[in-house]
């Protein structure tokens, strides 16, 4: 069965993808830090982040549908609590749109909440859609993340979808044998479904340490680096850390 | 010639957790080189058995994997020596990408960043998936993943390979290659499978088991060919399967030579 894996894209070729995961991460942490930090009427600020980060997409040829579909997915979700403020806030002036007040600090701070989410989400974006997922949880853990929290998440990645792939197929044995989901009774084979698809989680979870195991796991998991942090990253590093800054600095 | 034992085991009793007896009292000797095969009704015993190889699971009785007790201390060296494929291959490749559970072996051992990736070369090279190794396993085919399972210990070097019903849900072409590629390697191999062709094909030696012990052991043609043997323990070949003997006396290997034996005889009967 075909999904959408979270690291889409990360296989392309380009400047950006080649960087040192680490670079990217502290990079565009360090862009989003200052951005949800930087006083909202700072307009040209924003300006500059949203400069950077359009020249990092253009520079990775990560195609704009992709782009544009993702954040499509992730806003609508901030902007629908913060639509409402600019109705309900008072304060500052307010301006007459017909019969309904809309208050100016309200108007600012929507557009505090708009920029600054689609900001940092862009940058996500750029970092999830350039690494392969597997380097970037290496990435994590070379910058000193707990092991316990990668090599969880690690597992997820390659689980997720075992997981989803044999729920499915218990939903088709389910509906193939006449089960409709009309009746209260019926819930009860939901209930069902999920305790087994948890045993059958633990099951294999006890299968998969004795595979590993076997292999001469002793309770670290050691693995390969594959990137170097060159002067590249460096200069990634510093250009995505400091242009921001001073951009905020100068305005 | 090869006589230095691979695998003593003797009088090895095993019961699970909650009291279930799965091994009571197995007695089997493999020497190096030898490619056995072990079948036996399910509930047998045999993926037990094979647990106890490189010491997953301890019962009562005697173990000796080249020579080395099953113990504790001895547990790096073995492991590093039995390379053991499990059934499922979603088990076995548990890594983010295929390179990563391949490495995993060889990262254990302490092997340096050179010999690693050039031990993942290898392997890979060796079960032809060469080129696939930023891959997630979830994208490879069922027989790309048995043969990536495969791959995740030979990149361990093992003396002794242990498979668990490795053609199980292969299509023909891939249990064909599978088979292509174990004739290929030159180790010591014990194979647990219902696949009786596929003993015919890749073992010279078989053993069965039933209730938690070794009921026979021989020559793959003259114990495969018991039909008496084989009904009692809960096997059977398949319909319209009858084994020939090939010209070293053993089962004739393979499609061509089977054919060529079929020729030689049409005239005899």
């Amino acid at each position: 069965m075909k999904h959408a894996f979270l690291d889409e894209y990360s296989g392309l070729e380009s400047p950006v993808h080649r960087l040192d995961p680490r670079a990217k991460l502290v990079g565009l942490v360090a862009l989003i830090v200052v951005c949800v930090t930087t006083p909202p009427n700072l307009y040209t600020a924003f300006a500059a982040y949203l400069g950077l980060e359009v020249s990092l997409i253009l520079l990775s040829r990560l195609p704009w549908r992709h782009v544009l579909k993702r954040l499509f997915i992730v806003l609508p979700f901030i902007l629908v609590v913060a639509a409402f403020i600019p109705f309900f806030s008072r304060g500052g002036g307010s301006y007459n749109l017909g019969p309904v007040r809309v208050s100016a600090h309200g108007l600012l701070v929507l557009w505090n909440v708009a920029v600054k989410s689609t900001v940092s989400v862009l940058a996500v974006i750029i970092l999830s859609s350039t690494t392969p997922f597997p380097d970037l949880l290496r990435g994590m853990e070379k910058l000193k993340a707990p092991r316990l929290f990668t090599s969880l998440l690690s597992f997820t990645y390659r689980y997720v979808f075992v997981l989803v792939d044999e729920a499915q197929r218990m939903r088709r044995a389910r509906d193939s044998r006449g089960w409709s989901g009309r009746w209260l009774w019926q819930a009860k084979v939901i209930g069902h479904m999920i305790a087994t698809l948890f045993l059958r989680s633990y099951e294999r979870g006890e299968r998969v340490y004795a595979a590993m195991l076997a292999r001469g796991y002793g309770g670290e998991v050691r693995t390969l680096y594959l990137y170097e942090f060159g002067p590249l990253e460096i200069g990634f590093t510093v250009l995505v850390t400091l242009f921001p800054v001073t951009a905020r600095l100068l305005s | 010639m090869h006589h230095r034992p691979a695998v003593e085991i003797k009088g090895l009793f095993y019961a699970y957790p909650d009291g279930t007896p799965a091994l009571r009292g197995v007695d089997l000797l493999v020497d190096e080189g030898e490619s056995v095969g072990i079948v036996g009704p399910n509930g047998a015993g045999k993926s037990t058995l094979l647990l106890h190889l490189n010491g997953i699971l301890q019962g009562r009785g005697e173990v000796k994997i080249f020579g080395l007790p099953v113990v504790k201390e001895n547990l790096r060296e073995i492991r590093r020596r039995v390379g053991l494929v499990f059934q499922d291959p979603d088990d076995q490749l548990f890594s983010p990408t295929v390179f990563d559970d391949v490495a995993f072996g060889p990262m254990n051992m302490g092997l340096s960043r050179e010999e690693v990736v050039e031990a993942v070369k290898r392997a890979l090279g060796v079960v032809g998936l060469t080129g696939l190794d930023r891959k997630s396993a979830f994208h490879l085919s069922f027989g790309q993943k048995k043969r990536a399972a495969i791959a995740t210990v030979l990149s361990m070097n093992p003396d002794l390979l242990v498979l668990d019903e490795p053609s199980s849900n292969l299509d023909p072409r891939a249990r064909r290659e599978l088979s292509e590629l174990l004739q290929g390697m030159k180790v010591t191999k014990i194979v647990v499978t219902h696949d009786l062709p596929f003993v015919f094909e890749n073992c010279e030696r078989v053993v069965v088991m039933d209730e938690g012990r070794v009921v026979a052991d021989g020559e793959v043609f003259s114990v495969l060919s018991d039909e008496d043997l084989l009904e009692r323990h809960g096997l059977e070949l398949p319909y319209g399967f009858y084994p020939i003997r090939g010209e070293n006396g053993s089962a004739a290997k393979g499609r061509k030579e089977r054919k060529k034996v079929e020729e030689d005889t049409a005239g005899d009967i």
